[in-house]
Formats: C-alpha cells, sequence, structure tokens
C-alpha cells in the first residue's frame, strides 16, 4: 500500500495563558496528540464543540500555527520540520478555506487581482498565461468569466466562498483545510458549496481537512471523521461506519442534539447536559465523564487509552472510552478475582 | 371567531436609502394564537428579522412601516409612540437576540440587569425583584443562580449568556416572546438544552412564541405552526405537521430537500436549489422565485400568485407540489 499523502502523528499543541513576570501562567492543551492519515481525494471532517480545539488543529496542520510536538507529514515531506524558507515553498501544496469569505478577500481588490496574487507570488505558469488560469478557476468553481473585473462585495456569501476556494486551487495544492467553510451561508447556497467541494477533492486527488461543527454537513463530504472533545481525538472511524455505529458516548450524544426536520419525531430528551469544561482545567480520567450518561467509577480515575475496533478495511475505527477497552476490563475483572 | 394575540395585516416595511426606498417586507400577513409557537423561516435577507424588529417598533432609522396593522392584544403596534411601547416591551412582549453578548450590558452584573426590568415594569422593591431573579434564572436551568446573579456577561459561556436574556425577556411573564436566531451561535449540544427550556417555559407562562430561524430542523422540534419567508414575501403557511408532510410552495420543498441531515444511506450529490435570492432593488416581476424554480413556467413570470388554501396549507404558487 502507497503511503497516504497526510500523515499526522502525536500532534500537540499547548498555550500558556496568563502568564506573567514571575509566574508561568497555566497550561492549555489546546490540542492533544492527534494522530490520523489521509490519502489523495479523501477528506477528513472535524467535528466538535466551539472550543474543542478543532480550529488549532487545523491551523497546526499548516503550521499558522507552529506545533508544541508531534510531525506532519505531507507527501512524505515533514512539514513540521521545515525550516522558513522551505516552509515558504511547502506553503503552495497547503491552503486553507476561510468561514467567512467577508473577511478573507480584501475589498479593494478585484477576483483576477485575488487569484493571481498566489500564481505570482509562487510564479505558477507563464506570466502570459496566469490570466488564462483565472478564468479555468472561475469555471471550476463555478463563476462566469466576467467575474473577474468585480469587487468582493459585488457577490453574494456564496459566490464569494467560491472565490475563496477558487484562490485556494490556484496553486495546485494537495492538501485544502477548510475551517467552517459553509457555516455562514444559508442552506440553499450551503448545498451547493458543499457539492463543489466534493467533486474539487476527487477530480484534483486534494486532501482535505474539512472542520465543522455539523456533523450532517460532515457527512456529504468526508470519508473519515474524527470527533474532537477537549483538544483530544476521542473517536476517529471510516464515515459510514461513524453514523452507523458511533462508539464513544460524546459522539452519539452531539448526533442526538442535532435537530431534525420532522415533527414526526418524538423530541428527545436534551441529549447532553452541562457545558464543555474549562480546557484549562479539564477533569481527569476521560475529559468527558462529568457529562458523559454511561459512565463509570473509573473513567473519573484513569484517562481511557485508544482501542481499535473491529475490522473496517483501510481507516482503522478508533475509541478512546473505557467501555470499549474490553481487554483491559477483563483484565481488570481477573485482577480482582485472585 | 376568536381574536388572535398577534394579528398582523398587510405589513409593508421600507429602507431609505441612497438608491431610493428599497422594499425588505411585502404585505406580510398572520395571526398568532395565545400560548402558541409559531416559526418563521427563510434565509437571510428575506424579511424574517425586519418583521420581527418591526413587531417591536425597533426598526433602525431609515426604515418604516409604510402599510398595515401590527394588532397586538388589540391595540394597533404601528401606531404607539416610543414611550407607549417602551411601557410595553419586556412586559408585555419581550424579544431575544441571537447574540446575548451585544444585547446584554457589558458593565452591568447579570442579575442587576433583570432586576432592573422587574423594578421599571412591576414596581417591585429591590429584595423582592432580586428573589424573583434568582428563582426565574433557576427556571432556565442555570445552577447556583444565587451565585451567577453576581456574575458580568463575559465571564459566562454563550449558552449562559442566552439564558440569561431568556429570563430576563420572560420575568414579566409576557404574552408574546419573540426570539430572533435564539440559538443559531450556540453549540448543537446546548441548542438542544437552550431550546427545550423556551419551549417548557412558554408552555408553564402561557406565552406565545415568534421564533424566527433559518434551521428548519428547529422548527420542526419546537414550533406549531411555521411560515416560510422568501425575498420579503409569505410564500407558505402550514402547521408543522401539514408543512413537512408535504410541501406546497417549490421553495419550501427545495429547501426542505437541501437541509443536510443524517442519512443511514448518504446521497452521492445533495440536491440544491441554483441561483441565488434576487436583489431587493431588482426584484422581477411575477413569482420572486420563479428564476430558480425547477417547475416555473410562463404565468409565473407574468403575474404574481396569492397566498391560497391547499390542504391544510396556505401557499402563493401557481403550480404547488403533491398537486401533480
Amino acid at each position: 500500500m502507497s503511503a497516504p499523502l497526510l500523515r499526522v502523528e502525536g500532534l500537540t499543541r499547548h498555550f500558556r495563558v496568563g502568564g506573567g513576570l514571575f509566574h508561568r501562567g497555566r497550561l492549555l492543551r489546546a490540542v492533544e496528540q492527534v494522530s490520523f492519515e489521509l490519502e489523495a481525494g479523501q477528506a477528513f471532517g472535524l467535528v466538535g464543540e466551539s472550543g474543542c480545539g478543532k480550529s488549532t488543529l487545523g491551523r497546526t496542520l499548516l503550521r499558522l500555527i507552529e506545533p508544541t510536538a508531534g510531525r506532519v507529514q505531507l507527501d512524505g515531506v515533514d512539514i513540521t520540520a521545515l525550516d522558513a524558507a522551505g516552509l515558504k515553498r511547502a506553503r503552495k501544496h497547503m491552503q486553507m478555506i476561510f468561514q467567512d469569505p467577508y473577511a478573507s478577500l480584501s475589498p479593494r481588490r478585484t477576483v483576477e487581482q485575488i487569484l493571481r496574487e498566489p500564481l505570482d507570488l509562487h510564479r505558477i505558469g507563464a506570466t502570459d498565461t496566469r490570466s488564462r488560469r483565472v478564468s479555468e478557476l472561475l469555471d471550476i468553481v463555478g463563476l462566469r468569466a466576467s467575474d473577474r473585473r468585480r469587487y468582493p462585495h459585488e457577490f453574494s456569501g456564496g459566490q464569494r466562498q467560491r472565490i475563496g476556494i477558487a484562490r485556494a486551487l490556484a496553486v495546485e495544492p494537495k492538501l485544502i483545510v477548510a475551517d467552517e467553510a459553509v457555516s455562514a451561508l444559508d442552506v440553499s447556497v450551503q448545498s451547493q458549496v458543499l457539492n463543489l467541494l466534493a467533486d474539487l477533492k476527487r477530480e484534483f486527488g486534494i486532501a482535505l481537512v474539512f472542520i465543522s461543527h455539523d456533523l450532517a454537513v460532515v457527512q456529504h463530504v468526508c470519508d473519515q471523521v474524527g470527533v474532537m472533545y477537549l483538544g483530544q481525538l476521542v473517536e476517529t472511524a471510516p464515515v459510514d461506519r461513524l453514523f452507523c455505529h458511533p462508539a464513544h458516548p460524546y459522539t452519539r450524544a452531539l448526533m442526538a442534539s442535532i435537530p431534525e426536520p420532522d415533527p414526526a419525531r418524538a423530541r428527545p430528551e436534551a441529549a447532553l447536559s452541562g457545558e464543555l469544561p474549562s480546557p484549562l482545567a479539564p477533569p481527569p480520567g476521560c475529559p468527558f465523564h462529568p457529562r458523559c450518561r454511561v459512565a463509570v467509577p473509573k473513567c473519573a480515575e484513569r484517562v481511557p487509552r485508544t482501542i481499535e475496533l473491529g475490522p473496517t478495511g483501510p481507516t482503522p475505527h478508533r475509541v478512546r472510552c473505557h467501555l470499549h477497552d474490553v481487554e483491559r476490563s477483563n483484565h481488570e475483572q481477573a485482577l480482582s478475582e485472585t | 371567531m376568536t381574536s388572535a394575540l398577534l394579528e398582523v395585516e398587510d405589513l409593508s416595511i421600507e429602507f431609505a436609502t441612497e438608491a431610493g426606498p428599497l422594499r425588505a417586507v411585502e404585505q406580510v400577513s398572520f395571526r398568532l394564537e395565545a400560548g402558541r409557537t409559531l416559526g418563521l423561516v427563510g434565509e437571510s435577507g428575506c424579511g424574517k428579522s425586519v418583521t420581527s424588529l418591526a413587531l417591536m417598533g425597533l426598526l433602525p432609522g431609515n426604515g418604516r412601516i409604510v402599510t398595515g396593522r401590527i394588532l397586538f392584544e388589540g391595540t394597533d403596534l404601528a401606531t404607539l409612540d416610543q414611550a407607549a411601547l417602551r411601557r410595553l416591551r419586556g412586559r408585555r412582549l419581550s424579544m431575544i437576540f441571537q447574540e446575548p453578548m451585544t444585547a446584554l450590558n457589558p458593565v452591568y452584573r447579570a442579575g442587576d440587569q433583570i432586576v432592573e426590568v422587574l423594578r421599571r415594569h412591576e414596581g417591585l422593591s429591590r429584595r423582592a425583584a432580586l428573589d424573583r431573579a434568582i428563582e426565574m434564572l433557576a427556571r432556565v436551568g442555570i445552577a447556583a443562580p444565587e451565585q451567577r446573579m453576581v456574575d458580568f456577561p463575559h465571564q459566562m459561556s454563550g449558552g449562559m449568556r442566552q439564558r440569561i436574556m431568556i429570563a430576563m425577556a420572560l420575568v414579566c411573564r409576557p404574552r408574546l416572546l419573540i426570539a430572533d436566531e435564539p440559538t443559531t451561535a450556540l453549540d448543537v449540544t446546548t441548542q438542544a438544552q437552550v431550546l427545550a427550556e423556551i419551549s417548557q417555559l412558554a408552555a408553564e407562562l402561557d406565552t406565545a412564541v415568534l421564533l424566527i430561524t433559518h434551521d428548519l430542523g428547529v422548527v420542526a422540534e419546537t414550533c406549531d405552526e411555521v411560515m416560510v419567508m422568501y425575498a420579503g414575501q409569505v410564500v407558505e403557511q402550514a402547521p408543522v405537521g401539514a408543512l413537512f408532510a408535504q410541501p406546497r410552495h417549490r421553495y419550501t420543498e427545495g429547501l426542505l430537500a437541501s437541509i443536510p441531515r443524517i442519512r443511514k444511506q448518504p446521497l452521492e450529490r445533495l440536491p440544491v436549489i441554483p441561483g441565488t435570492v434576487p436583489e431587493l432593488s431588482a426584484m422581477p416581476t411575477g413569482c420572486r422565485f420563479a428564476a430558480r424554480c425547477p417547475q416555473a413556467q410562463a404565468d409565473c413570470r407574468a403575474r404574481t400568485p396569492e397566498l391560497r388554501m391547499l390542504g391544510r396549507s396556505r401557499s402563493a404558487c401557481f403550480h404547488p407540489a403533491g398537486e401533480e
């Protein structure tokens, strides 16, 4: 089997918060020991509540935020080991799409200028062919060639997001991180952009890391899903597997909380009580245990290890939960009986 | 026929702009009975928030009601001056917004903001108002309400702040609560809790709710009736069950189909509504949805469809779904 396009190993990012001259402040573990692999043309969905660390993880993958520990390998290149010049060259292969196209596109530049900038910066194509490339890009994302002379404010939100996507595609990246790329869009437009993203990753063989708070959206774009809670991936699985057999109690609660457009469905009890604890003072043991309905005493005492569940093909189904740790439970039972 | 708590008739709202007047809301009519929950759905720019602001007398300076009446408990709110509206707001009708951080005063403690409402509208003593405020915080699901009373808004999470807003809005037992995207800024897990609390409290206090949202899932789980707006007009009105069982207007149909939802068998492609909403300054003649509608015919572009009864729904469509 060929090596995956993107390999993330033990990626960790800590922040010092509230430090001063005489004390070091407290440690915020924003991203803790995250590992996953992603093939070209596939998408990895990253879901979780706000503050779970998913955006920090997305930015750390691209070294927009420097990792504290761990490695990111893109197409065999260790991104985390690159020096400044190497990183600049590598930027060509990794791009980002942001949530708010109003904020991430310069209002004073035409679409042509916005799309040409990355081409000029990375010296892609001969100067005279770059203009043609702009037309091509507009065509790919479903805008008209004549739109090149217009400014971002002349477009609707959905069209602006298409410009953001075209800009990311301009350099022919291998990896795109899309951070809540459709969250600001209306439903009817959102589905247009989701379909576009799904097409692009297939067509251009891009590895897409798709960050979203919306599990239903993730199901439509992604091939694998990672569920984050307080900086950790608590469950990762192939997408069909996760939605049919969610293993972590947190994943189940997230799925149950989504309002269904079906009034006949009995309204569920609020699936999850309480709120995300402060990442500055995470609970001991399993970080989810204070909100977990099926927690047992040991959940508060010991950090669960990562368990692999069943054969699932090339992508494993991993979960960090004591309830699935059958081996350890059996072992403990055996110990207590002797 | 009993008189409704709220009856909006033929409401049209215009904004004065440099490019001339823009009509954001066009001939909107609906009624809301006491204790019921009405969902007002539509995409950004459809006029749903402008409608709700007009009900509260909170239109921005360049906006004005051009035609129509807003009968609330028999009084036409559109004719009241600001002083009269101030006496009603917070007492007989109140509103919660999407972003509680901008609606709460950042330099006052949460408790004091609720106490102020009670002292102003009900003339309670400070002691009595404090007790009522604490009781209200407990009812919106806030743990340790005495401690939360002295917290400032910035010390709270988004869900907690929205609960404070709900407590403040409902503490005087208003007859009508207008909730404009109350859970849009919250995580789904918190959203589920907050929606449940709004529904439960409204039922206990017999308060009617006008819930403005872009999320049809939220409507399905909380509303009795629903009204769909598109480009400033009401295109469909129905009991929630009827709307989800058989949407009539082609826009409602498209909207329902394009909601991403978790499916056992994910679709290869999400259904989409092609194109975008027309600009306020360039509204087409005829049906405003015609340019994006897969069923549009010549008559749709020529004449504007009126709302008419079809089964249990009213819809403004010449070629409604479920008729073929």
